[in-house]
């Protein structure tokens, strides 16, 4: 009865401690930009997450190791975890927009669709390299999206126009595999009009979140046997799918996936299963030899100061997509300040730059990514740039 | 020696039933509202206002909601989260399809459309009791999580299957800055607080008590059960469905089912416990517990200076806040407002315990 008091009288305590405790926030130092990381390192999309985020932080670092900042401009930037769900990542956003962020990448659809809705009040740039809301690379209605690189409508066209040197696809049947978020049915109308127009036929089939689930979707494709399989996964779904794939006997030479359903945490657990199985490339695999690596190896992970916890993670495909996506970051920002002067700039200083980006072969070549991108140049009209 | 009602002669029925009978608590009271309408306009910041006190105000909306089912009716539901969703899309269409209505009026109506819903998903209760209740409620659940993801029109067709709010207009005026939000968030909880209070003191609320208490005891002393249990049903779902309304249109602002889905039913399933079953003020407390909890734990190693990575102060945070959850229910089974109940009484005899 005594230690039940006392315990009572401990939770009391620490109840009104935990009330009291309010520390007001460190503010950011202004001599510095600012780059907020929205990563997930825990949760069941963990294993693509942390190779992006490493990437994506790796490439700020190394710009202020190596160069010394953007134009003498210090890098400054936090992660925050937001667990790929939109309620957290809003949290996030709205935590780390008192540091006076440039640009967003939230490297999820459903926090863009959130953020889309935010950021212009805030004025502050989304910058999504190969995921976000296809429509948005309409800069004369959204003005503060980026979503360069390539969108998922180019992705489904691709796919599309690639199966089509396979053979006549008029009344063929194609299925598509999507994690039921925004991410995943973001291709659906293209699809659609494509059916329409090529004349096959669509089978929508949605895979629950997180997607170790999908015994019912292989058993519909076993059934109704479509001739081709277009994967839209992220996370544990992707390998999930090829494993279950094999399970109901289904060509993987006839599977197609995006470029989220194509890293090696996606095709490595399947081990043979994966096999034959094809995914979509956004402009770059799996380099790990160019010169941006060799940097990456002298400048931060030969001293110990790289983020990766094991160097072999550096050059593999979510962690050049997430190194890809901080270079677009600094490259507006480089950009930016050509415009504006050196020092540090605003959202909308930065959001210029993101419009008027030029990266040509030259470029290319110069920030040590050759053969990773394509040279493209963005617009007031076209904020995606690879068209 | 200050909390104390000594002196204080209760002369009429009207003073005996108050709401708050204990001078002290009503200044208190008065002056927190006071204090949370004027003081923290002035105080907070924007971050403040919109990350941690408008989503928990919504929140403890859906918390106090899910109380008068749970705790106050004794009927377990784990469909809160697809009635926060009801009242979401519901707001959100007529919001759409009927341009220029008072946005008031809009979630009121989305309230009445989770109430109508919530009542039609009541009804297997007249039947079935405890976990088996539990179960069914966790099929609207599921059934309303496919209807919002699967059926076009409740989503005006759109694509991704996400959907934003309309500019937040009322009276003429945008509510557009952290502040505003807050404020209209305040108010409206406030006002549904306060009637979920006497309508719990009322007629109404004792039916639901006696129904929890006991069935069979109530019906014998003349309680109607149907009409017990799917007032509560009713007016729970109305709650939920109202902050599911804020919670897309204010806070969120654009989101897709995912965001109604059975997590959400169970945080606030365990906000309720953790706040206190058949409490008002359990409501907010647990809001504040699983709302506020993790992010100020999330955030306390980097303003302590601790250079922890951002996996594991996530996982830092998992385990210290599971770790809490086990030792406030030691503590006291009974939840936060018990433990504000024991500290209140603790204050009346200070500073001389007997």
């Amino acid at each position: 009865m005594k230690n039940m008091l006392r315990i009572k009288a401990a939770a009391l305590a620490l109840a009104a401690a935990g009330g009291l405790a309010w520390a007001a926030d460190a503010l950011a130092q202004a001599k510095e930009i600012f780059v907020p990381v929205l990563v997930y390192r825990t949760g069941p999309y963990a294993p693509n997450g942390v190779p992006w985020a490493d990437g994506f932080v790796d490439y700020l670092k190394l710009v202020n190791e190596r160069d010394g900042g953007i134009n003498g401009v210090k890098i400054a930037y936090e992660e925050c975890e937001t667990g790929y769900a939109t309620d957290r990542g809003v949290e996030c956003y709205e935590r780390l927009k008192s540091k006076k962020p440039v640009a967003f990448s939230p490297l999820s659809t459903g926090i863009t669709y959130a953020l889309t809705e935010k950021a212009p009040g805030d004025h502050i740039v989304l910058i999504t390299a190969g995921y976000g809301r296809a429509d948005s690379v309409d800069g004369s209605v959204f003005r503060w999206n980026f979503p360069m690189m390539g969108t998922y409508w180019d992705g489904a066209d691709i796919l599309v126009q690639h199966v089509k040197t396979k053979g006549p696809i008029k009344g063929k049947k194609i299925a598509l595999v999507y994690h039921d978020s925004p991410y995943g049915k973001e291709p659906i109308p293209v699809l659609e009009a494509l059916a329409k127009k090529e004349g096959f036929k669509l089978m929508l089939l949605p895979v629950t979140h997180p997607g170790v689930e999908q015994k019912a979707t292989w058993l519909q494709i076993r059934q109704q046997r479509p001739d081709y399989v277009f994967l839209w996964g992220w996370g544990v779904m992707n390998s999930t799918a090829i494993k279950e794939a094999i399970a109901v006997a289904y060509p993987r030479l006839q599977m197609y996936g995006v470029w989220w359903s194509g890293a090696e945490p996606d095709v490595l657990p399947a081990e043979q299963a994966a096999r034959g199985y094809n995914a979509l490339a956004l402009a770059h695999s799996a380099e790990n030899d160019k010169p941006i690596h060799k940097d990456m190896m002298k400048y931060l992970y030969d001293k110990g100061k790289g983020t990766a916890a094991d160097k072999k993670e550096v050059g593999q495909v979510l962690y050049n997509r997430g190194m890809l996506s901080a270079i677009l970051t600094v490259e507006s920002i480089r950009t930016a300040m050509k415009h504006y002067g050196k020092g540090v700039m605003t959202g909308d200083q930065v959001r210029w730059g993101a419009e008027h980006l030029a990266i040509d072969a030259n470029r290319i070549k110069q920030l040590g990514v050759d053969g990773m991108m394509v040279p493209f140049h963005t617009s007031c009209a076209d904020h995606g740039g690879a068209h | 020696m200050i909390y104390r009602e000594t002196g204080q002669f209760k002369t009429t029925y009207a003073s005996d039933q108050q709401l708050f009978p204990i001078l002290q608590d009503r200044v208190f009271v008065i002056g927190f509202l006071v204090f949370a309408f004027v003081g923290v306009p002035f105080l907070a910041s924007d971050y403040l206002f919109r990350a941690i006190l408008t989503p928990f105000l919504i929140l403890s909306l859906a918390a106090l909601g899910l109380n008068i089912l749970v705790g106050y009716c004794g009927q377990l539901s784990l469909g809160t989260g697809g009635f926060m969703a009801v009242g979401a899309y519901a707001a959100y269409n007529i919001a759409i399809r009927v341009p220029d209505l008072n946005l008031l009026v809009v979630f009121v109506l989305a309230g009445l459309c989770s109430t109508v819903v919530g009542a039609l998903f009541g009804i297997p209760s007249l039947r079935i009791k405890g976990f088996y209740l539990a179960v069914t409620t966790l099929a609207a659940q599921f059934f309303l999580d496919w209807a919002f993801a699967r059926v076009g029109w409740l989503t005006n067709y759109s694509s991704s299957g996400s959907v934003a709010a309309p500019p937040l207009v009322i009276f003429g005026k945008a509510i557009q800055g952290p502040v505003e939000k807050y404020l209209f968030v305040l108010a409206i909880v406030c006002v549904f607080a306060l009637l979920a209070k006497n309508l719990t003191r009322g007629a109404i609320g004792r039916s639901w008590m006696a129904t929890r208490d006991m069935d069979v005891a109530a019906e014998v002393i003349g309680i109607r059960p149907l009409y017990a249990k799917l007032t509560a049903f009713a007016v729970s779902s109305f709650y939920v469905g109202l902050a599911g309304a804020l919670w897309g249109f204010i806070y969120l602002g654009a989101w897709e089912p995912l965001a109604f889905d059975v997590n959400r039913s169970f945080e606030l399933l365990f906000m309720v416990i953790i706040g206190g079953l058949g409490s008002i003020l359990g409501s907010f407390l647990g809001a504040a517990f699983i709302v506020i909890l993790p992010i100020v734990l999330n955030r306390r190693p980097s303003a302590l200076g601790m250079p922890l990575s951002t996996a594991t102060v996530s996982e830092l945070e998992l385990m210290v806040f599971g770790g809490l959850i086990v030792f406030f229910l030691i503590a006291e089974p009974r939840g936060l407002a018990r433990l504000w109940a024991i500290g209140k009484e603790k204050l009346r005899l200070w500073p001389f315990p007997h």
